[in-house]
């Protein structure tokens, strides 16, 4: 027992010495400029040796302690390099005038006030807001009738559910592209016939917006039902039945019983539409890659007529070069995401008291 | 409750309306896919020039094209997706577990940082986390940006707090007296996670692998920003991008690259239905 102990102690401080080393000697590497290919991995190797020394050191008090910190340590570190790190550089960044590689000097809150003289993203802004509250309703309206239909004796239910819920499993940039090839090729041979209407909807600028606001209800609709069939489930049978016993018919069980016994559900699906939409991306871009003309709006003509703020963002810091404005514009997204998420937490707790 | 028949009637109808509407794109696609150019833009919809053949010339135009490069693409993204399901389900099992019982300071804010950063959008994070790739990279002598291990780490950061999320709160559930016995018994804590609480993580280990690959395999932004449109790594989404941008209007190539994106999700819908869809749903509602 002894003995194993020892050689164990060996081992590790082996281990935890030689991962050590190799570290230090990948930083030393690093630090003086070598470019030798082998620092990188054997950075990797280091820490990995480094970490196994740590879990092999035979020790009963701090082995618990060891062993949580080995296992947070992964996804932290990831966590802490993807998210926090770019999240603090990203606001940072915001009051410089970065152009994605270095910055010279600060600026102030020079890229916020140009942002909001510029009349596109102004644009961008009402539009997202307009696509935001049409969604809302839209999506909400669409997947909690279907939902309905999906929760009535009828049959082939099954299939209705799996055939809505479909559009979701599908990427929003291939989405975009068989959409575009629908409007584009099948909707304008049918126009022209009925109508005389020769030109595809995605040419102008609102027809074009509404395109977009039809594909994604299209997709949205049925995730947005799947949540309320598992809500209408829950509403309890006997419930149901005595409300029919008493002579209700079915749109005063509707408003009256399932309607207010799925106002959770409602809330959640809300502002699950609310995010969701305001961060649309993958379909603003293949659908119409934010292209349309406004004659005048603030006094100026656009070009961007279909360019939801996701989008914009997008396009100011690949497109245009200019990081710091993008990241500027990013940073206002985050705060307008962070205050629809609080009052959302406050609504759901408000509810929950109420309950 | 009964309906009367007129009614179940014109709620079939309806039923079946919708249902044509939400397939019709996906008819659109594989109808055309048979069909060669001239015929697609004739004919969009109906039968006219549909052939079996046609559709194996398609395929091979698709397949065989050196711009799309369907499957090293299609084998990129599928090697991005599994690596990024299994290190975030064990990454992520082994973090929620420790958050979960050890109740100290540290834990609890780790757990809110976690919960916090849910709301951050990708827009805001894109731009400098490119930049740190880059930089890191660079200095430590790995290539972060244009490889397959630089966007694994990347989904395993971004998808941590979800999974963390959602795993925390079915280990709460598991009650502690199973590892007290572990540990009398004489079980070291390493061995009681993995030996006795990951195999109970099954099913919520699921419901966290079908959220998170639905994101990773159809995610655009993300490979487009770290791989380049005209990178050598290219994922599905990433190559359909770049393919339609250099094919205008050629939709027999376009459809046909569209269908092949598509089938892997599809089948896997098709078997796992059931999961899926309660996945989904359980995913919003915690």
């Amino acid at each position: 027992m002894s003995e194993n102990s020892t050689s164990r102690k060996m081992l590790s401080l082996a281990l935890l010495i030689a991962g050590a080393a190799g570290l230090a000697a990948a930083l030393f590497m690093d630090f003086s400029g070598s470019g030798s290919p082998v620092r990188g991995p054997l950075l990797i190797l280091g820490a990995v040796v480094f970490l196994f020394g740590l879990y092999l050191f035979p020790t009963v008090e701090h082995h618990r302690s060891i062993i949580n910190f080995i296992f947070l340590f992964p996804l932290l570190f990831t966590f802490a390099v993807t998210v926090i790190i770019p999240l603090l550089l990203g606001v940072f960044y915001s009051f410089t005038d970065w152009n994605g590689i270095k910055f010279n000097q600060f600026v102030g809150f020079s890229n916020y006030t140009s942002m909001f003289k510029d009349p596109a993203f102004i644009w961008s802004i009402l539009l997202t807001f307009l696509f935001v509250v049409f969604n809302i309703i839209l999506v909400n309206l669409v997947g909690f009738s279907l939902a309905l239909l999906c929760t009535s004796k009828l049959k082939g239910v099954n299939f209705f559910r799996a055939s809505y819920f479909l559009p979701n499993l599908i990427g929003g940039i291939v989405l975009g592209y068989i959409w575009q090839f629908a409007f584009n090729n099948v909707l304008v041979q049918i126009t022209a016939k009925t109508m005389g209407m020769q030109s595809s909807i995605l040419s102008a600028t609102n027809t074009a917006f509404a395109a977009i606001i039809v594909v994604y209800v299209w997709q949205y609709a049925g995730y947005i039902m799947l949540i309320y069939v598992t809500g209408l489930t829950t509403v309890p049978k006997d419930v149901l039945e005595a409300s029919q016993i008493d002579g209700a018919n079915a749109f005063t069980t509707l408003m009256k019983i399932k309607i207010p016994m799925i106002a959770s559900t409602i809330t959640i699906c809300t502002f699950l539409t609310l995010t969701s939409a305001f961060k649309q991306f993958d379909v603003n871009m293949a659908l119409t890659n934010g292209t349309g003309s406004v004659a005048d709006f603030m006094g100026s003509y656009l070009t961007n007529g279909t360019q939801m703020l996701a989008l914009n963002i997008y396009n100011t810091a690949i497109s245009k070069n200019s990081y710091a404005l993008g990241q500027a514009k990013a940073v206002f997204f985050f705060i307008v995401l962070a205050c629809v998420s609080i009052i959302q937490v406050r609504i759901s707790n408000s509810k929950e008291v109420e309950m | 409750m009964e309906m009367k028949k007129s009614r179940k009637i014109i709620l079939t109808v309806v039923g079946i309306i919708v249902a044509i509407y939400t397939l019709f794109p996906f008819y659109l696609v594989v109808m055309n896919t048979f069909k060669n150019a001239n015929n697609i833009v004739a004919d969009p919809v109906g039968f006219g020039g549909v052939s079996v053949s046609q559709l194996m010339a398609n395929l091979s135009a698709v397949v065989n094209n050196s711009n799309f490069n369907f499957w090293y693409a299609f084998g990129t993204s599928a090697v991005i997706t599994i690596l990024s399901l299994v290190l975030l389900a064990l990454f992520g099992g082994m973090a929620a577990w420790v958050i979960c019982r050890n109740k100290t300071k540290w834990s609890t804010v780790i757990y809110m940082t976690f919960i916090a950063s849910m709301i951050i959008p990708f827009q805001v994070v894109m731009l400098p986390l490119i930049s740190t790739f880059r930089d890191v990279g660079q200095f430590v002598g790995l290539s972060l940006l244009q490889s397959i291990p630089g966007i694994v780490f990347a989904y395993c950061g971004f998808g941590g707090a979800m999974t963390v999320f959602i795993l925390t709160g079915f280990i709460k559930g598991i009650p502690y007296e199973l590892e007290e016995a572990a540990a009398i018994d004489g079980c070291s804590p390493e061995g009681t996670f993995f030996r006795i609480i990951f195999p109970l993580l099954a099913p919520v280990i699921t419901t966290v692998t079908i959220l998170n690959g639905m994101w990773i395999w159809n995610d655009y932004l993300l490979p487009s920003l770290m791989l380049g449109q005209n990178g050598k790594v290219k994922t599905l989404p990433v190559a359909v991008q770049a393919f339609v941008g250099s094919y205008v209007k050629q939709w027999d190539l376009i459809l046909t690259a569209a269908l092949l994106a598509i089938i892997p999700m599809v089948i896997i819908f098709i078997v796992a239905q059931k999961q899926i869809m309660n996945g989904m749903v359980e995913g919003a509602i915690k």
